[in-house]
């Protein structure tokens, strides 16, 4: 168990915190991570981080979901047992289309939906039970915390962060993941 | 304020003027003799190989049993070879003069369709206080501009159809086809001539009527010391949308649907207005990305367009989820007097009533599906064109199998009616844009909308 010191700088305006993260990014400090009680529109573009690629994923899982409706469906209704149900002509799958579309459309979007939200937990790192990790509780009510890795520049790190307006700087041990 | 440039000025005369010849040729080439049609038919069951006239006959007479329950009724085993050939040709000779009149209307109608469709979202735009919107206000004012014109000229040609064209596009309009047959007659409360010429008069009326006091208030806040003009147009906006959404699908009822007056569909409306308000809003993203390409609209950036695209994306959706839900309704229970109705757009419109759902919903889909797309300029036009093309042929499959049945064709008197009212439509809509500024002054939400991003 190795253990590295980070910073925790604390505020409690997100506007502050936004104009923080960007003095740090241009000082060339690595932020970690920042914790936030609510979504901070514009927080990812100001730290830097990549776009996510969830959408796609989403446009794929409803590819699958498509393809298993009418597999499915091309199976049982037309090849297995074709037998005559009402009129419907079950001789191909395209005569007999518009009677599978809702169940297409459903299955499009049932696969989309669902695989969408189990890549965001899987990705997230997000399951009942999990241990929080939360290094401030506050920061799930009214404040934001920035955490900077430290590599002996506490002194010069401490400085920069109260000129950004932090309300309280912490020097912790961190327990590496 | 933006001055209309005399290039293109002169680019939408010379649209109108071979439009206009073309019309012209059209309609003198569509002037052919029963002997005329006679001899086409002969040249045709010639040309098909597998000749006799009758076997020829037969499909195009179900096919359209439906819009010409006249000529449908003599459509009968029994009856006497000459007198059913006499039939089959005067019904053919009838659809070639149709032609000419019914792509006039399809093109007045889609043009019409766009100005009235903006309008709509103009008014919902005012209505839901969007904050988005305001800086492309004036474009869609521009844009509205040809609803006055616009629809007079439909309801112009429907009734010339009757009195000059002699019935055709309406056949409901004609006494003696009338008189034979029970189903119009039971329905002639509502489709006659006189009821017809009243709602279209009180429909366009409320249009423009409302299009009249939101640009005298919108250009009146310009100037203005207090906010009681946004107020007075916020609600009249409230006001209209009421009012359009019972006009527009009792005007959907009137100038589409009774060109098959035994048919009958209740989401018909809806469908009209989802076509109509994605050409609109379509139309507003290409003359807005094409007055800023020119450097009049600095104010509106690639967010504004991405929300443009976004509706363009979510409508055509809901348009293909009308058109799919009308569509498969129909065609699951298949009871007669309702299937007919895409039974002739299956057997001669193949082409291009599946083609316009590759149009309308597949190629929107995939082409405006991803964020960075909406927001590329060319991408969008591209898309744009697309769309507008697709809805062109959605208006088309409504008229023709019920006018001209399966002598249809995409040639000169579409064409020159698709230039004709293109010529037209930006001639009014451009005078309209050189009017007032491009930007809205004192409208509450301008700050929001200047800076919008997404």
């Amino acid at each position: 168990m190795e253990a590295s010191k980070v910073i925790h700088a604390i505020y409690n305006d997100d506007d502050v915190l936004m104009s923080a993260v960007k003095k740090v990014r241009a000082e060339k400090h690595h932020i970690e991570e920042i914790y936030t009680p609510f979504p901070v529109h514009g927080l990812d573009k100001a730290m830097g981080l990549e776009g996510t690629r969830i959408a796609i994923c989403a446009f794929l899982y409803g590819l699958v979901g498509l393809t298993v409706a009418i597999t499915m469906m091309n199976f049982i209704m037309i090849e297995d047992w074709p037998q005559n149900i009402g009129g419907k002509p079950s001789f191909s799958y395209i005569e007999n289309m518009p009677a599978f579309v809702p169940i297409m459309f459903e299955l499009t979007v049932f696969f989309a939906a669902h695989l969408m939200v189990i890549t965001f937990y899987l990705r997230s790192r997000m399951w009942p039970f999990k241990k929080a990790e939360n290094p401030d509780p506050r920061t799930t009510d009214d404040h934001f915390l920035m955490e900077i890795a430290v590599h002996g520049n506490e002194g010069e790190l401490e400085n920069l962060l109260k000129e950004t307006g932090a309300v309280e700087i912490n020097l912790v041990d961190k327990e590496a993941h | 304020m933006y001055t209309f440039s005399n290039k293109l000025k002169t680019f939408s005369i010379i649209l109108m003027v071979l439009g206009a010849v073309g019309v012209g040729i059209g309609f003198m080439s569509s002037h052919k003799s029963f002997e005329d049609v006679e001899h086409l038919l002969e040249a045709e069951a010639h040309h098909g190989g597998h000749g006799d006239e009758a076997s020829h006959a037969a499909p195009a007479h179900d096919t359209h049993a439906e819009s010409h329950d006249a000529h449908g009724k003599g459509h009968d085993a029994e009856v006497h070879d000459g007198d059913a050939h006499k039939k089959h040709v005067e019904h053919v000779q009838h659809q070639i003069h149709n032609r000419p009149w019914a792509a006039l209307y399809v093109a007045a109608f889609f043009f019409m369709m766009i100005a009235l469709g903006t309008l709509a979202f103009y008014a919902i735009q005012i209505a839901s206080q969007a904050g988005w919107s305001p800086v492309l206000f004036r474009v869609m004012e521009g844009i509205t501009a040809y609803l006055l014109p616009g629809a007079v000229i439909v309801v112009i040609i429907a009734l010339a159809s009757h009195y000059l064209g002699h019935d055709s596009i309406f056949i409901w309009m004609n006494p003696e086809v009338v008189a034979e047959d029970a189903l119009i007659q039971g329905k002639s409360g509502w489709l006659n001539i006189g009821g017809f010429t009243l709602r279209a008069v009180i429909f366009i009326g409320g249009w423009v009527l409302y299009r009249h006091f939101a640009r005298k208030f919108s250009v009146a806040q310009d100037t203005a010391e207090d906010n009681s003009n946004y107020k007075k147009s916020f609600r009249i906006a409230a006001g209209f949308l009421v009012f359009f959404i019972y006009t527009e699908s009792m005007m959907s009822w009137d100038w589409i649907m009774s060109v098959d007056p035994h048919w009958f569909s209740t989401l018909f409306g809806w469908y009209v207005f989802a076509s109509m308000f994605v050409s609109g809003i379509t139309t507003i993203a290409l003359i807005t990305l094409y007055l800023k390409s020119k450097g009049h609209l600095e104010f509106v950036n690639e967010n504004h367009l991405h929300d443009v695209a976004k509706f363009m994306f979510a409508i055509s959706i809901f348009w293909t989820y009308l058109w799919f839900s009308q569509f498969m309704l129909i065609w699951y229970s298949n009871i007669p007097e309702e299937v007919t109705y895409f039974i002739a757009r299956f057997n001669d419109y193949q082409l291009p009533f599946l083609g316009m759902v590759v149009l309308n919903f597949v190629f929107p889909i995939l082409m405006l599906m991803s964020a960075d797309y909406k927001r590329v300029p060319w991408f969008v036009v591209m898309t744009g064109l697309v769309i507008l093309f697709g809805h062109y042929i959605d208006v088309f499959n409504m008229i023709m199998p019920a006018t001209v049945g399966d002598r249809w064709s995409l040639g000169l008197p579409e064409i020159s009616s698709i230039l004709l009212f293109a010529g037209l439509f930006i001639f009014v809509v451009f005078t309209a844009l050189t009017k007032a500024p491009l930007l809205v002054k004192r409208y509450p939400l301008r700050k929001e909308s200047e800076d919008f991003h997404y």
